[in-house]
C-alpha cells in the first residue's frame, strides 16, 4: 500500500479529526510552588511542563547583562521516556538546542523586555510525551507559565501547526502527519494583534497552498488562544475564590 | 465540535514498540439516510433514498444492503449492478477492502461516488455510538465482524427510533457472522440468498462470483500441488529459499511461462502444468529454484490449447510431452516452480464462449482474447444468447482440483465480427479509457466562437508575417507542429519550431487536466482515433490548421549553413501557417525546380540542414531501426479494408523528424538547468549484451558479426552488414534490432541519476517529448515547465513535486505502452478482415525457427505469422527434422533457415467459425506432400481456402 491515507474520501484524519479540528487541550497553571510560575499541557497525546523563574538578577557570568532589556534564557528538554523508543540524551543535542534558539526568539518578541533591564527570565520546558507538535505545545505551556509568574506580555504567544494533505490543509498536526514527509508550517502568533512572531516551515510547499495552510495555522493558534484564555480565567477565578475562604 | 473521548490504538511494529494513537469518536456523523431528521446531512445531501424499492421476497421492508469485506470483494461485480442501490458501506469494510486489493477499493469508490447508485459510506469507526474495541483474545477478523454487526443493529435502532419501517439487511457469507447477527436480531442472509429473492434477477445470477464452492465435481482427484501460505512464503523469501516475482506467461505456449524476479535481471523460466501451479498472467508469485540437473529451456514448441479437456485429464501426462528428457547443459536455464501465489492481479478478461457439447449445460468454457490466460470455467443460463458474443469474464478462484480456473460472467459486449464490437474487444483489452469525455470534462472547452484577444497577444510574439507550414501524414487533423526558415542577413539561418500550445487551453488541476492525464496518449486505430482531449482542441482550436490565427510555443534557432547552432530561444506566439502539407506534397515542392515561391525556398532549407544533422547524429552513433509498417486503404462505405501498402518514407519524413528531435532536446536541456528536480524527461536504457543474443546468432548464420557492445558499434554494424542481391536482409536485421530494444520511458529528473538520462536508440545524453502536445500528454507537461522557465506562464504546486510528476510518469509509460499494443492488435484485426474474402501467394522471410514452427516476416502486410511444420492435420507429409545447434528445419532435402525467403499462401481458416484465424502454407520451396500449389495453378481461386489443402 502506498502509504497512509491520512485524508480519507469521507474528510475524517486518521484519528478521527476533521481538517480544522484541533486535538484536545487540557491545561493547568501553578503546578509547582518553587517555581515563579508554572504550567501543564496536553495537546492530544503531547504532554508539556513549563517552569518560569524571574525576573531575577543575573546568574553566572556578568558579560550576559543586556542593559536595555531582560534577558530571556530558555532551556528545552525531552524526557527519556517522552517517545516510543527511550531517548539518550534529554537535551543538548542538535534538535533540542535548536528548540531552545526558537523559543528564546518567540518570547523575546512576545515578554515586555525593556521593563526589566539587567535582569533574567529563566524558561523551563520540559516535553514529558511527545506525539507532534513540540514546539506548540511547548510555546503554549510557556505562555501559561509565564502568565502565571505575571510577568508582562504583549499578549499571549499561540503556537499551532499545519500541514497539506492531499489538497487540504489540516491543522494541528500529529506525529503521525508531522512524520509523513509533507510540508510542515509552524507558525506562533500574538493573537489579539494577529501578528507573527515565529514562523517555521519544514519541506517544501508550493507558494500557491502557503496561504490557506498559514490562514489555517493562524486560525489555530486563535482557537488555542481561545482555550488557553478559559484557562488562565478558571485559575485566576479559583485562585481568588480561595483566597477569599482565607 | 467533538466529543472528548479519546481511546488508545496500541500496534506493534518490527522490534516491539508501543505506538499510541488518539482516536476520536464522533457524535456528529449522519446516518445518510433521506428519510431522518436527527442527523444533519453534510451538503451534498442524504445519499440513501428514503423509501428503497428493492424487490426482495425474503425481505419484505424497504431495506439498505449492509455487505460485509469478503462480499465487497469477491462479488463486486454484483453490487455495481445498476439493480443493486442503497448500500451502506461501513468504514471497517472499506478499510478491509483497501488492504486486500486496490483495484476492487477503487471500484468500490467509483460505487460510492455514482449518485445513481445511492450508496453511502458510514464511518462507524468514529461514530461513538458503534465503535468497539478489539476484546483480549479477539481476532482482528471477528473484531471487525462484531463492528459491523454493531453498525448494523445501530441502523436498525436509529432508523426505527426516527419511526420509518425502512431497515437494514447486512449481507453476509460467513455462517458464524449470519447466526451472531441473526441471534441479535438483525436480518442477515448470504448474498447468494439474497439475489436469488430478488424478481428479475437473471444477469445477476450469473455475475455471481464462486468463491470457496469448487464447479468441479470429482471433489478427491488433486491435480495441483498446494499453495503455500503467506506466512511460509514470507518466511522463505527472507532466507532465500523462495524468489519473489511477476509471473509473464509465453504467448507462445500454455504449458511456460517467466517469472521477472524483483532485483535480477535474468528471467526464471518455467514449464508445465505442475510448476506453473495455477499463476495467471500478472500473477506475483514465490517461486524456488529446481536443483540444476532438473533446469529446463523453452521447448520451441508452438502450443495453443485447442479443444476442451476433461478435468481428469491427466496433466502429468501432458507436461511430459512438454519436458524434455534431457536438456543439454549448454542450453539449460534457470528453471522453478511456483510455491505459492504473493498477490493474484486478476482483472476482468474479454473473450467468446466455446461451444458447449451439451446444448442445455450451465456450465462452459471462456476462451479469453489474450493468449496468455488461460481458459476459464464460468456458469451461465443464457449460454445459447452469449454464443455468438464477445462478453467479458472475471476469475474467482482456482482451486487445486480443476483443470481451469473458475469465474463469473460480467457483461455482453456485442457480436463476433462485428468491427465495433471487436474495437471494443481490443480497447478494453489494453486498458485504454474510451468513453465519451463527461460533461464536466467538457466545460472546461473554451466557448465559441473562440477569437484571439489582445490580451493574448500582448504576451506572445506575433509570428503571423513568418511563412509557416506543417507536414504530416495524409488524413492528419490534429496537426502539432509547424516549420519555417528564412535567411537572416548575416547570411545564417533562422529556423522555427512550432508546436501547438495546448497548455494554453488546458489549465493545470481541472477536469479537463484529470482526464488527459489519465488518458495519457491519443491512441490511433487502423480505422479510429482514441482522443486524449476533446476534439474541438484536437482537431480544431490547438491544431495548426493553415490560413487561420493559431496560438504556438515556438523554438527559434540561428543556425549557420552548416547547422550549427548559434542561438536558441524559445517563446509563445501566434502564427498563421501557409500550408498544410503532407509528406508527398512537400516532397514534390522541393523536387519541382520550377517552384520557387517562399514556401519552397522554406522547405528546401529545411531538407538541406535536416540532411547534415542526421548525418551528425549517425556519427554519433544513433541507431536507424525498422519496423514493418503499413497502411491500410478503407473503404469508405463498408469501412473494410481494400487494399494494402507499406508505409513509404520520404526525405521530408527525416526532415521532419530531425527538427522535431533537435526542437525536443533543445527544450530538454532548458527544462532540467531549469528544474533539475522536477522536469519531465525521456530516457532509452541501453539493453544489456544478453539481449542481443538472438540477433547475433542469426547475423552469424549468414557470416556477420555483430559488435554491439556499444550504440556506435550497433550501428556500424547494421550498416556494414549487407548482402547485395538481398536487399531485404539488412531490414530484416534491423527489425530483429528492434526488437532487442528496451522500452524507452518517460521519468521524472529527480528521481534517478544523470547518468542515466542517456536515450540509447537516438544516442543523445538528455530527450524529451516537447512536440505533440495534442496526442501525448508528457508534452504538456514539459510545455508547462518550459513556460515557468520562460517566464511565460506560473508553476502549480504538483508540477514542482517529483513524486507526483513520477507518478504521473509511471501511467504515461503504461498508456503509452498499451496504445502501441492497441494499434499493433487494430491492425492485426484489420489484416484478418482484409484476407476474410481472398487467400494470396506472398513473399516472406523467415525471422525465426522453431521446434515445430518457422516465425515467417511478410512484408507487404507487414505480417508476422507462423508457419507451422509437423502439426497433427500433415501428419502424412514428410517430417521436418529441427536442428537445434544451427537453428534450422530440414525436411526432404530442403532447409529452411533464419532469412530464407520463401513463398506462403495467405488465408483464413475457416473451421472455427467463432475464431477466425489466419493460416500461412508454404508454396515455394516447394516440399512434397507439405507445400502447396502456387494460386496461379489453382482451377478456381474461389473455392473456400480449407479445402486447397491437398496432402
Amino acid at each position: 500500500m502506498a502509504g497512509l491515507e491520512l485524508l480519507s474520501e469521507q474528510g475524517f484524519r486518521i484519528d478521527g479529526r476533521k481538517p480544522s479540528e484541533l486535538r484536545r487541550i487540557r491545561c493547568k497553571l501553578g503546578v509547582f510552588n518553587q517555581a515563579d510560575g508554572s504550567a501543564y499541557i496536553e495537546q492530544g497525546n503531547t504532554k508539556v511542563l513549563a517552569a518560569v523563574y524571574g525576573p531575577h538578577e543575573i546568574r553566572g557570568s556578568r558579560s550576559k547583562i543586556l542593559h536595555d532589556r531582560v534577558l530571556v534564557n530558555c532551556q528545552y528538554s525531552m524526557a527519556t521516556f517522552s517517545t516510543g523508543e527511550r531517548k539518550r540524551r534529554p537535551r543538548g543535542d542538535r534538535k533540542s538546542k535548536e528548540m531552545t534558539m526558537h523559543l528564546q526568539q518567540t518570547f523575546n518578541a512576545a515578554i515586555l523586555t525593556n521593563l526589566h533591564p539587567r535582569s533574567q527570565i529563566d524558561i523551563f520546558v520540559e516535553v514529558l510525551q511527545s506525539d507532534g507538535g513540540n514546539y506548540c505545545a511547548s510555546v503554549n505551556a510557556a505562555t501559561l507559565a509565564l502568565i502565571d509568574a505575571g510577568i508582562p506580555m504583549k499578549d499571549y504567544v499561540c503556537a499551532c501547526a499545519a500541514s497539506y494533505v492531499s489538497d487540504t490543509p489540516i491543522v494541528d498536526i500529529n506525529y503521525l502527519e508531522e512524520s509523513s514527509g509533507g510540508a510542515e508550517l509552524i507558525v506562533a502568533t500574538l493573537p489579539k494583534s494577529e501578528q507573527i512572531v515565529f514562523l517555521e516551515q519544514n519541506s517544501r510547499l508550493h507558494e500557491d497552498n502557503l496561504g490557506p495552510v498559514l490562514d489555517l495555522a493562524v486560525k489555530g493558534c486563535k482557537d488555542i488562544h481561545a482555550v488557553l484564555d478559559q484557562a488562565v480565567k478558571d485559575h485566576v477565578a479559583e485562585a481568588t475564590a480561595g483566597s477569599s475562604i482565607e | 465540535m467533538l466529543t472528548n473521548k479519546i481511546f488508545l490504538k496500541k500496534t506493534k511494529k518490527g522490534s516491539i514498540l508501543k505506538i499510541v494513537r488518539e482516536h476520536y469518536l464522533r457524535d456528529d456523523i449522519s446516518c445518510g439516510s433521506e428519510c431522518c431528521e436527527t442527523c444533519t446531512h453534510d451538503s451534498k445531501g442524504a445519499k440513501l433514498l428514503s423509501k428503497p424499492e428493492n424487490n426482495s421476497v425474503i425481505v419484505n421492508t424497504p431495506h439498505y444492503i449492509i455487505p460485509d469485506s469478503n462480499v465487497v470483494f469477491h462479488q463486486i461485480d454484483v453490487l455495481e449492478d445498476a439493480a443493486i442501490q442503497n448500500l451502506i458501506i461501513l468504514q471497517t469494510v472499506l478499510e478491509e477492502v483497501k488492504h486486500r486489493s486496490a483495484p476492487a477499493y477503487k471500484r468500490l469508490k467509483d460505487i460510492l461516488a455514482n449518485p445513481a447508485k445511492h450508496s453511502y459510506s458510514f464511518a462507524n469507526e468514529f461514530n461513538k455510538d458503534t465503535y468497539i474495541e478489539r476484546a483480549p483474545g479477539e481476532k482482528a477478523n471477528d473484531r471487525n465482524d462484531r463492528a459491523i454487526r454493531e453498525a448494523g443493529l445501530w441502523y436498525q435502532k436509529h432508523l426505527s427510533c426516527t419511526g420509518i419501517t425502512t431497515t437494514v439487511v447486512l449481507v453476509t457469507n460467513d455462517a458464524d457472522n449470519r447466526a451472531k447477527a441473526n441471534l441479535k436480531g438483525l436480518t442477515a442472509f448470504t448474498i447468494q440468498e439474497y439475489i436469488k429473492s430478488l424478481k428479475d434477477n437473471g444477469s445477476l445470477l450469473d455475475k455471481l462470483a464462486h468463491v470457496g464452492t469448487s464447479m468441479v465435481v470429482e471433489k478427491d482427484k488433486v491435480q495441483f500441488p498446494e499453495h503455500l501460505s503467506l506466512a511460509e512464503i514470507q518466511k522463505g523469501i527472507r532466507t532465500g529459499k523462495y524468489l519473489q516475482g511477476t509471473f509473464l506467461a509465453s504467448r507462445e505456449n500454455y504449458l511456460e511461462a517467466n517469472v521477472s524476479v524483483h532485483n535480477q535481471e535474468k528471467m526464471v523460466f518455467l514449464q508445465g502444468h505442475a510448476n506453473l501451479n495455477r499463476a495467471v498472467n500478472d500473477d506475483v508469485v514465490a517461486i524456488e529454484m529446481l536443483p540444476e540437473p532438473e533446469w529446463s529451456c523453452p521447448s520451441s514448441l508452438m502450443l495453443e490449447e485447442i479443444e476442451e479437456k476433461p478435468d481428469d485429464a491427466d496433466i502429468e501426462a501432458e507436461d511430459a510431452a512438454v519436458k524434455r528428457k534431457r536438456v543439454p547443459r549448454e542450453l539449460r536455464q534457470p528453471t522453478g516452480r511456483v510455491v505459492g501465489i504473493i498477490k493474484r492481479n486478476w482483472r476482468q478478461y474479454c473473450g467468446i464462449l466455446q461451444p458447449s457439447a451439451v446444448k442445455e449445460a450451465t456450465r462452459h468454457l471462456f476462451m479469453p482474447a489474450e493468449r496468455r490466460i488461460p481458459k476459464i470455467r464460468i456458469e451461465t443460463r443464457q449460454a445459447r444468447d452469449l454464443g455468438s458474443q464477445r462478453i467479458v469474464v472475471a476469475i474467482d478462484s482456482w482451486p487445486r482440483n480443476s483443470r481451469y480456473p473458475q469465474g463469473h460472467f460480467v457483461r455482453k459486449l456485442g457480436n463476433i465480427g462485428d468491427k465495433d464490437t471487436e474495437n471494443e474487444v481490443l480497447l478494453l483489452e489494453h486498458d485504454v479509457p474510451h468513453c465519451s469525455f463527461s460533461e464536466q470534462v467538457l466545460s472546461f472547452l473554451p466557448k465559441m466562437p473562440w477569437t484571439i484577444t489582445d490580451e493574448d497577444l500582448k504576451h506572445r510574439t506575433d509570428l503571423r508575417h513568418v511563412t509557416i507550414c506543417s507536414v504530416d501524414p495524409p488524413g492528419c487533423t490534429d496537426i502539432d507542429d509547424a516549420l519555417h526558415c528564412r535567411d537572416l542577413p548575416n547570411g545564417n539561418l533562422e529556423v522555427g519550431v512550432h508546436i501547438a500550445d495546448v497548455s494554453h487551453f488546458i489549465r493545470p488541476g481541472n477536469a479537463l487536466d484529470r482526464e488527459a492525464a489519465s488518458r495519457g496518449t491519443t491512441v490511433y486505430l487502423v480505422d479510429k482515433r482514441i482522443d486524449m482531449v476533446p476534439e474541438l482542441l484536437s482537431s480544431n482550436l490547438c491544431s495548426l490548421i493553415c490560413d487561420v490565427d493559431r496560438f504556438a510555443f515556438t523554438v527559434i534557432w540561428e543556425m549557420t549553413q552548416t547547422a550549427d547552432i548559434v542561438k536558441t530561444s524559445f517563446m509563445k506566439s501566434v502564427i498563421q501557417s501557409r500550408a498544410s502539407l503532407t509528406y508527398g506534397e512537400a516532397q514534390m515542392i522541393i523536387d519541382d525546380p520550377k517552384r520557387n515561391d517562399e514556401i519552397a525556398r522554406s522547405l528546401r532549407g529545411l531538407n538541406r540542414l535536416a540532411k547534415i544533422m542526421k548525418q551528425r547524429r549517425i556519427d554519433k552513433g544513433a541507431l536507424t531501426l525498422a519496423s514493418p509498417e503499413i497502411r491500410f486503404h478503407i473503404d469508405s462505405e463498408t469501412h473494410d479494408p481494400i487494399d494494402v501498402q507499406a508505409k513509404q518514407l520520404l526525405d521530408t519524413n527525416s526532415m521532419v523528424e530531425e527538427f522535431m528531435l533537435l526542437a525536443n532536446i533543445a527544450t530538454a536541456q532548458k527544462i532540467q538547468e531549469e528544474f533539475p528536480n522536477c522536469a519531465v524527461l525521456r530516457r532509452h536504457p541501453s539493453p544489456p549484451v544478453s539481449n542481443f543474443e538472438p540477433l547475433m546468432k542469426a547475423a552469424l548464420s549468414k557470416g556477420f558479426k555483430m559488435n554491439v557492445s556499444r550504440g556506435k558499434d550497433l550501428a556500424d554494424s547494421l550498416e556494414t552488414a549487407t548482402i547485395p542481391d538481398d536487399p531485404y536482409f539488412n531490414t530484416m536485421l534491423r527489425i530483429m534490432t528492434t526488437r532487442c530494444m528496451m522500452q524507452a520511458v518517460y521519468f521524472c529528473s529527480g528521481m534517478i541519476p544523470e547518468s542515466d538520462f542517456l536515450h540509447y536508440g537516438l544516442a543523445t545524453e538528455i530527450y524529451t517529448h516537447f512536440t505533440s502536445p495534442i496526442r501525448r500528454y508528457s508534452d504538456i507537461l514539459v510545455h508547462r515547465l518550459l513556460a515557468v522557465s520562460i517566464g511565460a506562464d506560473s508553476s502549480y504546486p504538483d508540477l514542482l513535486d517529483k513524486h507526483r510528476t513520477q507518478i504521473v510518469c509511471n501511467n504515461l509509460n503504461y498508456r503509452h505502452k498499451m496504445a502501441q499494443y492497441a494499434g499493433r492488435a487494430s491492425v492485426n484485426l484489420h489484416t484478418h478482415l482484409f484476407f476474410k474474402n481472398r487467400s494470396v501467394d506472398e513473399e516472406g522471410y523467415i525471422l525465426f525457427v522453431r521446434k515445430n514452427a518457422v516465425q515467417v516476416l511478410i512484408p507487404k502486410y507487414g505480417l508476422e505469422a507462423t508457419l507451422y511444420l509437423n502439426s497433427e492435420k500433415s501428419k502424412k507429409g514428410p517430417p521436418f527434422i529441427f536442428n537445434e545447434e544451427e537453428n534450422t528445419q530440414a525436411c526432404a532435402g530442403v532447409t529452411l533457415k533464419v532469412f530464407d525467403r520463401i513463398i506462403v499462401q495467405i488465408s483464413i481458416d475457416r473451421s472455427n467459425v467463432q475464431h477466425l484465424k489466419l493460416r500461412i502454407q508454404l508454396v515455394e520451396p516447394v516440399i512434397p506432400g507439405f507445400s502447396v500449389p502456387p494460386m496461379s495453378l489453382k482451377p478456381d481461386g474461389d473455392e473456400p481456402p480449407a479445402k486447397k489443402k491437398k496432402t
